[in-house]
């Protein structure tokens, strides 16, 4: 028998039929972590390539996106921003956004884009969810500078926000929206794999929850009724947290964040579930 | 003392659902998916059928592998054969992990890198220093690594001037070197290669069948190599496995099994033989039959382009007295006649008068003449010198196959529809 255990030992890979539920080989994924460099590095560097204002493109498409939505929402509209500057409101809540959109987005096709990679070749397929995650975190960051570069001027010239000290929730704020980002896009990417009626839902679906979120209009707008289905999207209380530090504008609800921390988490953690699953007969199915 | 095993694969299975997924489907995955929450058996793994494409599908499912075990020693390399469709494919995905097994278990100790496609994860935008680090990185290298070999690389593509340029700049001659040098630098304990051999020009396909042989000769690395072609197959393994449908047929050292697949992949029109009734010819003679042999006079399938082989024909002489000669002549299978020689140099029975009786006729056939090519031969029985008494165009095949020994190392086809082995001799002047 011992000797049975001893032999066992030596293998580096079992290849079986079954899997455990959560059968994460982290060891393995750290070891690939060079692969998941160059995964982040592809989705930044192939973006602008043969562009002439090269990575300056990551600024501009949210400050054109803040401009219309000044114009159309602000100006033509007349949304209320509860005094907050207009272009620092759109431009805070639609870099935030953009990071959950476009991050969603890109994992929830994880599957239909690598297809021909994945039928090819084995390396830990969190991987590429996981690049996603970190390269959309890059480019917030770039659009976070924009953001806080703009912030400073209202601060210290026009003295027109009241920023409070939650402001510091920031990195915490982002961690969620990322795992919420990440545990939405795998579930639906997995869900994708073998029935794509999903995807068609999805776009629609998408522009749909922009509205049911706090982007374009400070909570306070609604009724208070209308609120508590507001703050049932995970994503209403990350926004309203961010503004209130930042802006000074915004309600910050415990109750809710922690809701939202716990929803993203188990999201994460189905999400993480059906992906192993998926990913094992995926190549079978597409 | 035995080998190491590195590779043990353990009953392993693999099923495929035929037609496309749409609604059906999901009935099928309700049901399977209660079986399932009872804790049963799933109830589509008993059906299915054995994996032979030619026959019209009775199930839904069908196994591209069906129990297939086998083990692979440290520093083996061992070739994986068969006919299109026998599974060796999908074998190779299970062994690359790129799709799991519907049942069984594969344990494998060291690390395996797998090149089933040149180039996987190429991006035509990056440049291609940006991809070699992209490929060498999927293919599981440490981006340490590469830069160490990163020199030896670009040196082996021949690409340093296009370096810095996207890859979809590229000739495709230039993009597959650049795919295969990454491919050719990998250092991983076990090996999987498929077919990827067929691109690029002969020069390099020689330089990696090289590279390969290097690995597992003087490395002691483990390597798998699936292909068609039998003489890169032959060179490079020590030994083989001939799946069929979806089974492993036979597992022993690689001449035998080349072997035993040649044979029984044969066209089975080898020999012809004739009934006295149906036989070609007339009242004074007919033809019996025709068929090949070696030089033992055993029946054989295929032979080797070495190998000395006897084109042997039976006829009967009816007529008393009849002056009776045989002519024969080899045709390409494009039709393209390679020769023709009458029996003129058989000075016993050659016209002379034939008692009634049968005959049995031979006609060597050289070793180092044909080429690796099946060819087709016209069998002629001749009366007086001139009478045509019986005309058979394509008798029966002669197939000869490359045994990889006197290609001195390339790999390609070898055009020519003979194949002599000429004197060469080059003095300085």
């Amino acid at each position: 028998m011992a000797n049975k255990a001893v032999e066992d030992d030596m293998w580096d890979v079992y290849i079986k039929a079954k899997h455990g539920y959560l059968d994460i080989n982290v060891r393995e994924i750290w070891q690939y972590r060079d692969l998941l460099r160059m995964f982040i590095v592809r989705d930044l560097v192939s973006v602008y390539k043969q562009t002439i204002l090269g990575p300056l493109w990551f600024l501009l498409q949210p400050i054109f996106t803040a401009l219309i939505y000044v114009f159309i929402f602000g100006r033509v509209a007349k949304l209320s921003t509860d005094g907050v500057p207009k272009i620092l409101f759109y431009l805070g809540s639609v870099t935030l956004w953009n990071y959950f959109a476009d991050t969603f987005r890109m994992i929830s096709r994880t599957f239909s884009e690598n297809a021909s990679v994945m039928g090819k070749v084995y390396f830990p397929r969190l991987i590429l969810p996981l690049s996603k995650v970190v390269s959309g975190m890059v480019k917030l960051t770039i659009q976070f500078s924009l953001f806080f570069v703009i912030w400073l001027y209202y601060y210290f010239s026009e003295h027109a926000i009241s920023p409070n000290w939650q402001m510091m929730y920031f990195p915490f704020l982002l961690l969620v929206l990322a795992v919420f980002s990440f545990g939405s896009g795998i579930l639906v990417s997995s869900l994708t794999v073998k029935y794509r009626d999903l995807n068609f839902i999805i776009a629609f679906g998408i522009q749909l929850l922009m509205y049911a979120t706090p982007v374009i209009y400070p909570i306070s707008m609604a009724s208070p009724e209308m609120q508590f289905w507001l703050w049932l999207n995970p994503l209403t209380s990350l926004l309203e947290a961010f503004k209130y530090g930042f802006l000074g504008q915004g309600l910050l609800n415990y109750f809710w964040l922690t809701y939202s921390v716990v929803f993203a988490v188990v999201l994460a953690l189905i999400g993480v579930i059906t992906f192993n699953r998926v990913e094992k007969k995926f190549v079978d199915m597409i | 003392m035995s080998k190491e095993i590195v590779i043990k694969a353990e009953n392993i299975s693999k099923q495929y659902r035929l037609g496309e997924i749409g609604t059906g489907m999901l009935s099928h995955d309700i049901r399977r998916w209660w079986a399932m929450a009872r804790g049963k058996e799933d109830p589509y793994m008993k059906v299915g059928m054995e994996n032979d494409r030619t026959k019209k599908a009775t199930s839904e499912y069908a196994w591209a592998l069906r129990d297939v075990s086998f083990e692979i020693g440290k520093g083996d390399s061992l070739g994986i054969i068969g006919n299109n469709g026998a599974g060796k494919s999908t074998l190779l995905k299970l062994l690359s992990r790129v799709t799991g097994p519907s049942s069984g278990e594969i344990k494998i100790k060291g690390r395996i890198a797998s090149l089933l496609e040149v180039g996987t994860g190429f991006h035509p935008d990056l440049t291609g220093r940006e991809n070699i680090f992209m490929n060498g990185t999927i293919l599981g290298m440490t981006r340490k690594e590469i830069v160490r070999k990163l020199d030896e690389i670009v040196e082996f593509a021949g690409i340093e001037m296009y370096l810095d340029t996207p890859v979809k700049r590229y000739s495709s001659g230039m993009y597959v070197r650049l795919a295969f040098g990454v491919a050719a630098h990998l250092e991983p304990e076990i090996l999987i290669v498929d077919e990827v051999l067929a691109v690029g020009d002969a020069e390099f396909q020689k330089k990696c069948l090289g590279k390969m042989k290097d690995v597992s000769v003087n490395d002691g690395r483990t390597v798998i190599f699936v292909s068609h072609n039998m003489s890169a197959v032959q060179s490079l393994c020590n030994k083989a496995i001939m799946m069929e449908h979806g089974m492993v047929k036979m597992n022993g050292s690689c001449a035998q099994v080349i072997n035993h697949y040649l044979d029984s992949n044969a066209n089975s029109n080898t020999t012809k033989e004739w009934s006295i009734e149906t036989a070609p010819g007339n009242e004074h003679a007919k033809l019996l039959k025709v068929e090949l042999v070696n030089t033992s006079g055993e029946k054989i399938a295929t032979s080797f382009l070495e190998d000395e082989v006897y084109l042997k024909i039976t006829y009967r002489c009816i007529t008393d007295k009849a002056k009776l000669n045989l002519s024969i002549s080899i045709m390409t299978n494009k039709e393209e006649c390679v020769l023709s020689s009458p029996s003129i140099t058989d000075t016993i029975w050659c016209g002379k008068p034939h008692p009634s009786g049968d005959y049995v006729s031979y006609c060597k056939l050289p070793s180092f003449f044909f080429n690796n090519l099946i060819y087709s031969v016209y069998v002629v029985l001749v009366k007086d010198g001139s009478e045509i008494i019986a005309s058979v165009p394509n008798s029966i095949i002669i197939e000869k196959t490359d045994s990889g020994k006197y290609r001195g190392g390339y790999f390609g086809p070898w055009s020519g529809i003979t194949r002599p082995i000429l004197e060469w001799k080059t003095e300085r002047v």
